[in-house]
This record gives structure tokens, sequence and C-alpha cells, in this order.
């Protein structure tokens, strides 16, 4: 069931119970957030990118 | 023989790791999804192998090549191998090897300082590209059309940058047709082409550019075929340019990324790296079944 997350950098729709471990979410005021913990659920601010990412 | 144990290590949960993940349910595989942020391994104290095949997907290069050497060292087959991510991961490298081979490239070039940058810069002739020995998605790439413009970003790179931007990887400015290609390989196996098209000179799908179906001709999967071997083979975008002087290699990608190409070239390309890790990982089960050979013995 989805429920409604206060985060620091606006509100977060997601379900709990599906969310995974490196998923981007975005809040209500528009910050990409990254899922770093599941229980208890933790996010943190998404970098866009950083200098050693790619494929 | 039990299925092999499959493991995958991510950071970032990008549209790929869900296709693989997604892949991997649908043959009905046993696998994990490891989380890389949260792992931690005492080498006083290492695990058993948990795994017979780690495919490992991380958008950091350097965490990337950190998994594969530790998942490698506990006896993992690993996609793709670390060597294969140290030559892929660095384009002095990559160019390296493909010239090794006699895989043709554009013209490319090294120099580590102002004064030898610009000298190559001028016998290249302009326009010309620079880009940074690591990195991706286009990102901090320079298509410069002056010795101007050159001394400025060199200028930029001497100030700003760390050790890694004061090594200057240009290249010649290839003239395509408003777009390159990308071929995907899995083993030795190349299995799909793209088009990559861009009213920009980048023509980086990160970057904008529409993918389409590219054919495969037989000079196209010869030439990408022989890139992937070059770079050590494994599950690799090889990314080609068009010019008069016939297809040239451009960059081999080691963490490839496939969302755009699965619906564009009708294969299913997350479906195949799986079955090629559980390919990887019965060889591994049968290789350590096998019974040693005896002195003397004939295998």
């Amino acid at each position: 069931m989805r429920e409604t997350i206060v985060t620091p950098h606006g509100l977060v729709d997601i379900d709990p119970d599906t969310v995974e471990l490196g998923e981007l979410v975005v809040t209500d005021e528009g910050a990409e957030l990254e899922v770093v913990g599941l229980d208890p659920l933790r996010f943190e601010l998404a970098p866009e990118e950083e200098e050693d990412w790619g494929e | 023989m039990p299925q092999p144990r499959l493991g995958v290590v991510y950071d970032r949960l990008r549209p790929e790791e869900r296709m693989l993940f997604d892949a991997i349910e649908r043959q009905g595989v046993a696998a994990v999804q490891v989380y890389a942020p949260h792992q931690a391994f005492d080498f006083s104290a290492l695990p058993p192998r948990a795994f017979d095949v780690v495919i490992e997907r991380c958008v950091s290069h350097t965490r990337g090549l950190a998994f594969a050497r530790l998942h490698e060292s506990l006896g993992s087959v690993v996609i793709n191998a670390p060597h294969v991510i140290e030559t892929c991961g660095d384009k002095l490298a990559t160019n390296a090897a493909l010239a090794r081979a006699g895989v043709p490239t554009p013209r490319t070039g090294v120099a580590f300082t102002t004064e030898t940058v610009l000298e190559l810069c001028e016998s290249f002739g302009y326009p010309i590209v620079l880009k940074p020995v690591v990195g991706s998605w286009g990102r901090m790439v320079s298509r410069l059309s002056d010795r101007d413009a050159v001394e400025a970003v060199l200028e930029h790179k001497e100030v700003l940058g760390g050790p890694a931007h004061k090594v200057f990887y240009v290249q010649e400015f290839v003239h395509k047709p408003g777009r390159d290609i990308r071929a995907f390989v899995i083993g030795d196996d190349v299995v799909a082409a793209i088009y990559r098209t861009s009213d920009h000179w980048i023509t980086n799908t990160a970057r904008g550019a529409a993918a389409s179906n590219c054919p495969l001709t037989d000079e196209l999967v010869e030439l990408t075929r022989r890139a992937a071997r070059a770079v050590g083979g494994g599950v690799l975008a090889v990314d080609l340019l068009e010019s008069d002087r016939g297809l040239l290699v451009v960059e081999v990608n080691h963490t490839m990324e496939f969302r755009n190409s699965v619906a564009t070239t009708g294969v299913d390309i997350p479906g195949l790296v799986v079955r090629h890790a559980l390919r990887l990982g019965r060889e591994l089960q049968a290789g350590e079944a096998r019974p040693p050979i005896a002195v003397g013995a004939r295998a």
C-alpha cells in the first residue's frame, strides 16, 4: 500500500513493500532522492552524476 | 548439477538493472541483488564464494572495479572481468588495446604537457576532440576548432583539474553522418546494434540522441567482435563511427546501457545477458566437478 513519507526535501509517495535499494524517487518539491535503506526506510539526495560514473 | 548461483552487484537502480532483474525472474533463476554501498569485506576473514557468477552493474567505475576484483578473488566468474573493466574504463588503455589488435580507430593521441598536446593538435589539424581519459555519456568532451580554443580548455584543466586531467587525450574529429553506431556484444556474439542520431555532434542517447535499429552487416559484426576481443571480451557495447575510411571504433563500454535498444532492435538483450551468465556458471561448475588429471594421463 502506498504511503506518503516526510523527508527534509519534501513528501515522497511510495510503497514501502516494493521499494528497492538504489531506487530513485522524486519528492513533491522536485528533489531526486535515492533509497539507501529499507528498514528503516532512508533516503539521501541523489547526485545527478559523479566523475567516475558511466557505462 | 545445481543451477549456478547468480549475483547482480549494483548501486544506482537504473532501467537496465530493472530489466536484468525482470529477465532473471522470467527465466526462473534464483539470483541475489547485491546493493554495493551496503557491502563490506574483511580480508582477514573473507567469506566463502557466494556466487558462481557475478554481474557487475555499478554506475561508479571505481566501485564496480573494486567489486569485480573482490568477487574474482573469491573464485566467482565476474561479468565483466576486472581486467576488462580496467581497459574499458580508461580510454587510453582502450586505445592501446585496440591499436595492439589492429582495430581501426579515429587518429588518437595522448600528451602530458600543454606544449606537447598543442603540438599534437597542430599535427592532427582542427577541429580536434579533447576527452577526459575516464568518463562517460559524452561528459567533458570538447570539440575545439582552433589553437586558441585548445589553449583555453587546457588552461582550465591546468587550474581546476586533478591529476587525471593532466593526461590530455585528443582525437581527430570524424565527420560522421549525424549518427554513430552502438553494437552490443554478449560473449562472442554481436547480438544487436543501433544508430544513435542527433543534431548535436555528440550522438549519445544520454545526451538526447534518438535510437533506431542498425542492420548487422558483416563488416560491423567482424569489427565489433575484434574490438570486444581486443579489450578482453565479455558483455560490451562497442561504439563506432562511419567514416570515409570505413567503420572506426571509438569506444568500448563495459557496463552497457540498453534501455533504448531492446524495443528498438527487438532483441532481448537482458535475457541474453542472463543466459550468458548461466552458461559461464555451468562451465565453472563443470570445471570444478571434473576430477584432477593424473600426471602422465591424457585429458
